[in-house]
């Protein structure tokens, strides 16, 4: 007997690369199905079989001291280009320009390690949604749709726009999981290409401004407004996906503001 | 002083990680030697580029240019191996079929799973060590591999089933029944 289940899967279950749908309702396939429950058995025993000896080799120390070595002739030679580098900027620059720059980087080295930690659960989530296949648990291009389908799901209710007249049709929205919270998950196409767009509340009022950042090849911008955090998530080029946060800012009024 | 401080920073962020690189370029190369220079050669040309690197996945970053290196390495000193595996990834070959080189290291005992995924293609070795030996996620792996997530995950499906028929035969007393 075979079973038309794609054999990826399996894996991906094995990887823990599901969603938690997903990797429900594939415990429940394994309960079911001899064919995915031997493949899958067997899947673990190579693993048991792969972790019983250490496989891992370790560095010698004597490759340690070799590349401290290295990095220090290294950084001699580089740390005297750098002066000239910074003599030459410094005489050719007005101070007012590089006091500009400074400022314009200084968001990116104010990044916290919590962040770095919610970007890869966040394009995790992005990319989960599109391995199975699963953007959506309610698939619909129609806000009044997608919207009450949050209702009593989660305990918030996001702002759900339709922006189909600006090239992003709705697809539809999903629960994730993100942040050790529960979130709203709004996906939205654009060519052939597929934005995620997390939201929850914020405990901040304030609203921030757009910040663009980029992991593993996706682009990320993230804002708040209105007591709620926005994340937007793709593989779209900046410009583009900058254009989609654009509009999805101007249209997502706070949900307090809209009852009554 | 700039040097000085840029090692410094280099250092703390990127020397932690040596062991999973020596690791990938002892796997890739399956020699001691050649994994000593190659993983140096890749220290090197990290501090060169440290200043792009905007902080986040050090790792990551660290382990995508080991394997650029390793592959470059590869290309100039043994091209026998990566069109052996490259023609594999597009023509296949049948399962089961007589791999020379698994079949000098099945000759010793004793060590089974570990000769089994040193005779697996170039390709299907280095996912397996991304995934089973690094604990890379697929996205992690998708990164620092320069593939795409689809064939990530096509590989990873391959290259277990070639390892299960390398070591079949001591996997079946452990499967469960």
């Amino acid at each position: 007997m075979s079973c038309a289940k794609p054999r990826e899967l399996i894996h991906a279950h094995l990887d823990g690369e599901l969603d938690v749908v997903r990797s429900l309702e594939m415990e429940e396939h394994l309960r079911e199905c001899t064919t995915c429950a031997d493949e899958y058995g067997t899947l673990r025993s190579l693993r048991s079989a792969l972790s019983v000896q250490d496989l891992s080799f370790k560095a010698p120390p004597s490759l340690h001291k070799r590349i401290r070595k290295a990095l220090r002739v290294e950084s001699k030679s580089e740390g005297s280009s750098w002066a000239i580098g910074w003599r030459w900027l410094s005489a050719a620059v007005p101070v007012a320009a590089v006091a500009v720059l400074a400022l314009a980087v200084l968001p990116l080295l104010g990044r916290s390690g919590g962040d770095d930690r919610l970007i890869d659960e966040l394009v995790s989530g992005h990319v989960r949604s599109l391995m199975v296949e699963h953007l959506t648990d309610v698939a619909s291009s129609d806000k009044h749709t997608v919207k009450p389908w949050f209702d009593g799901k989660l305990d918030f209710s996001p702002a759900v726009v339709d922006l189909a007249d600006y090239g992003f049709p709705l697809i539809g929205g999903r629960l994730d999981y993100v942040g050790g919270r529960p979130v709203a998950a709004l996906a939205y196409g654009r060519h052939k290409h597929f934005i995620n767009l997390f939201v929850w509340p914020s405990p901040a009022a304030s609203a921030d401004e757009e910040q663009a950042t980029s992991r593993h090849g996706f682009t990320l911008i993230h804002w708040s407004a209105g007591g709620m955090t926005y994340w937007a998530v793709s593989d779209l080029n900046p410009a583009e996906l900058g254009e989609f946060a654009g509009l999805v800012r101007e249209r997502a009024v706070p949900p307090a503001a809209t009852s009554g | 002083m700039q040097g000085a401080e840029k090692r410094g920073e280099f250092e703390a962020a990127v020397l932690p990680h040596l062991d999973a690189a020596y690791n990938l370029a002892r796997w890739l190369l399956r020699s001691e030697h050649d994994a000593d220079d190659v993983v140096q050669e890749a220290y090197l040309r990290a501090f060169r580029f440290f200043g792009g690197f905007r902080g986040g996945d050090s790792r990551g970053w660290l382990l995508t240019i080991v394997r650029n290196v390793s592959y470059t390495w590869l290309r100039k000193r043994r091209p026998d191996e990566l069109v052996l595996s490259l023609d594999e990834e597009t023509h296949g070959r049948e399962d089961g079929a007589p791999d020379p080189e698994a079949e000098v290291l099945r000759q010793a005992e004793g060590q089974s799973v570990k000769q089994a995924l040193e005779a697996l293609p170039l390709e299907l070795r280095e996912i397996m060590v991304l995934r089973e030996l690094e604990g890379l996620s697929y996205a992690e792996i998708a990164s620092v591999a320069e593939i795409p997530l689809g064939t990530v995950m096509s590989r990873l499906s391959r290259a277990r089933s070639r390892l299960r028929d390398l070591v079949g035969s001591c996997l079946g007393k452990e499967a469960p029944r």
